[in-house]
């Protein structure tokens, strides 16, 4: 399998006399691959989520290189646009993938480290970076990378927080559609319609017009995820985006995203703190540990056979419905 | 003698002018040092208990005895000097604290207010709490903001014990926690429960972590209860729908994946 | 630090800074510059500016030192700007709260009689209030800071209403706080920053009242006040207009210098929280 992104030597540094959120980490992401990034808050799996997807500030310091291999063949109406961002995604795409692979994330080299400090690692709750990436600019050469939105469909955690408050859920929609896929906006619209009936949402025809203070948390992230695949990207980026809703919604929200994922032949980059969930959806699954990439191998070989003693850590701190209650273990003990 | 007996309980909100049960006809009782859980999907009434058993909102029927006495009864004064025996964990442990606050003032509040130290006395008081929960107590010192998510959730834990109560709400209160801090705190909890005999009302809707650490669990759907009993043997044979689906929804880490 | 670098980096708030720094030395000064009574008669009447060097800004109608005036002025616009404007935001920032917190008809109770005291010009309000209790500089400094504290009330209460609802109050309430402390030592003092942003307008509102209410002669009749030059000027204003003019632009300057200053303050302490 080739590989679709090739991440090398990749530091992230949010602040300049800060640690680095990413210290000096390799990956290759291999085209229609389910790739999970575990970590605990703080690893830098949001910060890799991030660099990916070009949405990192422009003072963060960035080293490494962040190659694509997407062949430019499709056409524009191949597949369906979208972008659950669509104010930050340099609209109307008149960019060229260069074919061959081609040096995309250089250090930001003159960039003059401005006071812009935003850090998603700066909470300490487990550091599910909220989507305040909004305002985040590309800090990358904008002809050389490939479009959020039409190559890259990037899905947060809160989807109150990437979804216009102020723009009923279709049309949000159907922008992105537009702009990515230059269709009219009568096209548009019935793309958005066939969209939120792929996402599995009942009565797409009332639901265009709503807005999203009006859809419950599970059915805000279904329309999140609607833009986020309305182009048709090549890659989908899940920034632990099923963290916020309850099990039932989760485990909907997970199988909506392994469906789609496997429909339109998308690569899947899934950021979660839960292995259990990572291992329910993911072929591979790469675990972070304070900026470093410790471990990456097969789900099945990390489940079963973890190589780091931190990944059996991990795994032993998860508690199933099969793990032995913690009650037991405390009434053994004096 | 059972803690806390809860019968009947409803409350009513409005959502586009109609009417509707948040919380509907609840009843059950929870025994000294025992965990009982409230599971449930997001919206089914969960936090809406807990905030009813708390006095932080009024129900609109029903009846809550709390260490043998009608707690809806009490109000003004009275009530303020009951809360000692009945605390609460939040699930936000940076949201449940003042943002100018520092650990030790966090700690020294529910001791002054309850006269249960001089004000001489207090800083002993809270470096042992702080002992008692795991920490540093020269961490009294700190800004709220400048410990770690886990260190919070334990000085909101001290927060909670301080006055001895013989009920703790935890609403979610290590949902938000990295799984690592996740087992510490509920050890901690659990440790708490054996030493003082606490009882907790334990909310999640992670049934991985209420097997672990809950006697007893309620499953609540849209605001009624859809199936209570022994923990385990709720979630290895769930007979609600929504038993159900909450349980087929917990992820697993399974050797043959599908 | 930082903040202060911050605050410094418009070249608007270095202007109300400096114009601010350049008041509050001429009011503390104004006692060792020119010590003893600046009414006291110091030369010929009606001296123009610049003749005399013992006095610079020349005399009045009285044979008054002007520069001297002007000193003592500042002391008296400053003075009664702050004290109204604090009285203003303390009453403001207690009923806000007072009426946020408590809801219910305590709250409706507050806000009819703030409603009430919007409705009424605050000048007309100020000049009311002095005319029936009569002029002295604490009646001044009530009489202003009647008309300037529904806005700090009404902001506060918005403030509060927000934060009521917040985990941390009900965390208060459970471990048995007294809603009273819950309101001022938890909600009200994280409802204060955009209360105080309100300072700046306030200051500068007060100090262009003080100078009206003592223009129409109901300022504190024993101590100098800019309003009370210019009203004394008006009568001479063909021959010798540089009487009004002169605390014209004080004033003026005044003003302007504490609403600039005021934005800086605003302005750095906004970029801080969008950051962090
Ligand atoms: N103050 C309120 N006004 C109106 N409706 C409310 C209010 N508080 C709660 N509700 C509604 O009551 C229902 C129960 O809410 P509650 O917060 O108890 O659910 P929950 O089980 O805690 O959910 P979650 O798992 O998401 O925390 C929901 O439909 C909610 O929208
Ligand atoms: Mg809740």
């Amino acid at each position: 399998m080739t590989a679709l992104l090739s991440i090398r030597d990749l530091s992230v540094r949010y602040r300049r006399d800060g640690v680095e959120a990413l210290k000096g980490l390799s990956l290759d992401v291999k085209t229609g691959e389910r790739l999970a990034v575990i970590g605990e808050s703080g690893s830098g799996k949001s910060t890799l989520a991030l660099a990916v997807a070009g949405l990192l500030a422009r003072g963060v310091k960035i080293e490494g290189t962040v190659e694509w291999k997407i062949s430019r063949s499709r056409t524009p109406h191949s597949f369906a646009p979208p972008s659950v961002l669509p104010d930050i995604s340099p609209s109307r795409g008149e960019i060229e993938l260069s074919h061959p692979p081609s040096p995309i994330l250089n250090a930001a080299e003159g960039e003059p480290a401005a006071e812009l400090l935003i850090s998603p690692l700066e909470g300490e709750m487990s550091g599910r970076t909220e989507g305040g990436a909004v305002e985040r600019q590309l800090s990358h050469p904008r002809d050389t990378i490939p479009l959020l939105g039409r190559d890259i469909g990037f899905v947060f955690q809160d989807p109150s927080s990437s979804l216009d408050p102020v723009m009923p859920v279709g049309k949000q929609i159907a922008e992105v559609v537009r702009t990515h896929l230059k269709l009219s906006w009568r096209d548009s619209y019935t793309k958005a319609k066939t969209l939120l009936e792929r996402v599995r949402i009942p009565d797409p025809d009332s639901v265009l017009h709503t807005y999203p203070h009006q859809l419950s948390g599970g059915q805000k992230q279904r329309v999140a995820i609607a833009a986020a695949i309305a182009a048709g990207p090549k890659l989908l980026i899940a920034d632990e985006a099923t963290s916020a809703l309850d099990t039932i919604v989760q485990a909907e929200i997970v199988s909506l995203i392994r469906q789609l994922v496997a429909e339109d032949g998308m690569t899947l980059l899934f950021i979660s703190h839960d292995i259990a969930l990572a291992a329910t959806l993911a072929d591979r699954i790469a675990v972070l540990r304070h900026g470093e990439l410790i471990e990456l191998g097969e789900t099945r070989q990390i489940v079963e056979a973890p190589r780091r003693a931190y990944t059996r850590a991990l795994l032993d701190a998860h508690l199933g419905l099969d793990a032995e209650p913690l009650l037991d273990r405390q009434g053994a003990s004096p | 003698m059972t803690v806390l007996a809860v019968s009947n309980l409803a409350k009513r909100y409005h959502r586009g002018g109609k009417p509707f049960a948040a919380v509907d006809d609840v009843s059950f009782k929870i025994n000294p040092a025992e965990t009982l859980a409230l599971a449930g999907p997001s919206g089914s009434g969960k936090s809406t208990i807990a905030r009813l058993v708390l006095r932080l909102i009024e129900p609109d029927a029903g009846r809550i005895d709390f260490e043998g006495a009608d707690f809806l009864a009490v109000s003004g004064a009275a009530l303020r000097a009951r809360r000692a025996r009945l605390q609460m964990v939040f699930q936000d442990p940076l949201a449940a604290f003042n943002p100018r606050a520092t650990v030790a003032r966090v700690l020294d509040d529910p001791l002054r207010i309850h006269g249960l130290a001089s004000r001489a006395e207090r800083p002993r008081h809270i470096a042992a709490l702080l002992e008692r929960v795991g920490l540093d107590p020269a961490l009294a010192a700190r800004a709220i903001h400048e410990i770690s998510g886990g260190q919070r959730q334990r000085v909101a834990i001290a927060r909670a014990i301080a006055t001895r109560p013989s009920l703790v709400v935890l609403d979610e209160a290590v949902s938000a926690l990295d799984v690592s801090v996740r087992g510490q705190i509920l050890e901690l909890l659990l440790d708490l429960q054996r030493q003082e005999r606490i009882a907790y009302l334990f909310i999640s809707h992670d049934l991985g972590v209420i097997r672990a650490v809950a006697h007893r669990v309620v499953i609540l759907d849209a605001g009624r209860i859809a199936e209570s009993g022994d923990a385990r043997a709720v979630i290895a044979n769930p007979q609600s729908a929504i038993g159900k689906a909450l349980v087929a929804a917990t992820p697993r880490l399974t050797r043959d994946r599908p | 630090m930082s903040r202060l670098r911050r605050f410094f980096r418009t070249p608007e708030a270095k202007a109300g800074a400096t114009i601010l720094a350049v008041l509050i030395v001429m009011a503390l000064a104004a006692p060792m510059v020119f010590p003893g009574d600046p009414q006291a008669i110091a030369g010929p009447a009606l001296l123009p500016p610049f003749q005399d060097w013992s006095l610079p800004l020349g005399t009045d109608r009285l044979g008054r030192d002007v520069l001297a005036e002007l000193f003592h002025g500042a002391r008296t616009s400053l003075a009664v700007g702050l004290a109204a404007a604090a009285a203003a935001l303390f009453i403001g920032s207690v009923v806000g709260t007072l009426a946020g917190f408590a809801s219910g008809l305590i709250d409706d109770v507050l806000m009819r009689i703030t409603d009430a005291f919007q409705t009424v010009p605050s000048f007309l309000l100020a000049l009311a209030f002095v005319s029936i209790v009569g002029p002295s500089l604490g009646v001044v400094v009530a009489a202003i800071a009647l008309g300037a504290w529904t806005g700090p009330a009404r902001v506060a209460r918005a403030e509060v209403l927000s934060i009521r609802e917040r985990d941390y109050v009900a965390g208060a309430r459970v471990i048995g706080m007294h809603p009273l402390e819950i309101a001022f030592r938890e909600v009200l003092p994280n409802a204060l920053p955009p209360v105080l942003a309100l300072s700046s307008v306030i200051v500068a509102a007060a100090i262009l009242t003080e100078a009206a209410l003592s223009f129409l002669g109901l300022g504190d009749p024993n101590r100098v006040t800019w309003g009370g030059m210019i009203a004394e000027g008006r009568t001479v204003l063909r021959t010798a207009p540089f009487l009004s003019v002169v605390p014209g632009i004080a004033l003026v300057l005044t003003v302007l210098g504490v609403y600039l200053a005021g934005e800086g303050v605003v302005e750095s302490t906004a970029v801080r929280r969008s950051l962090s």
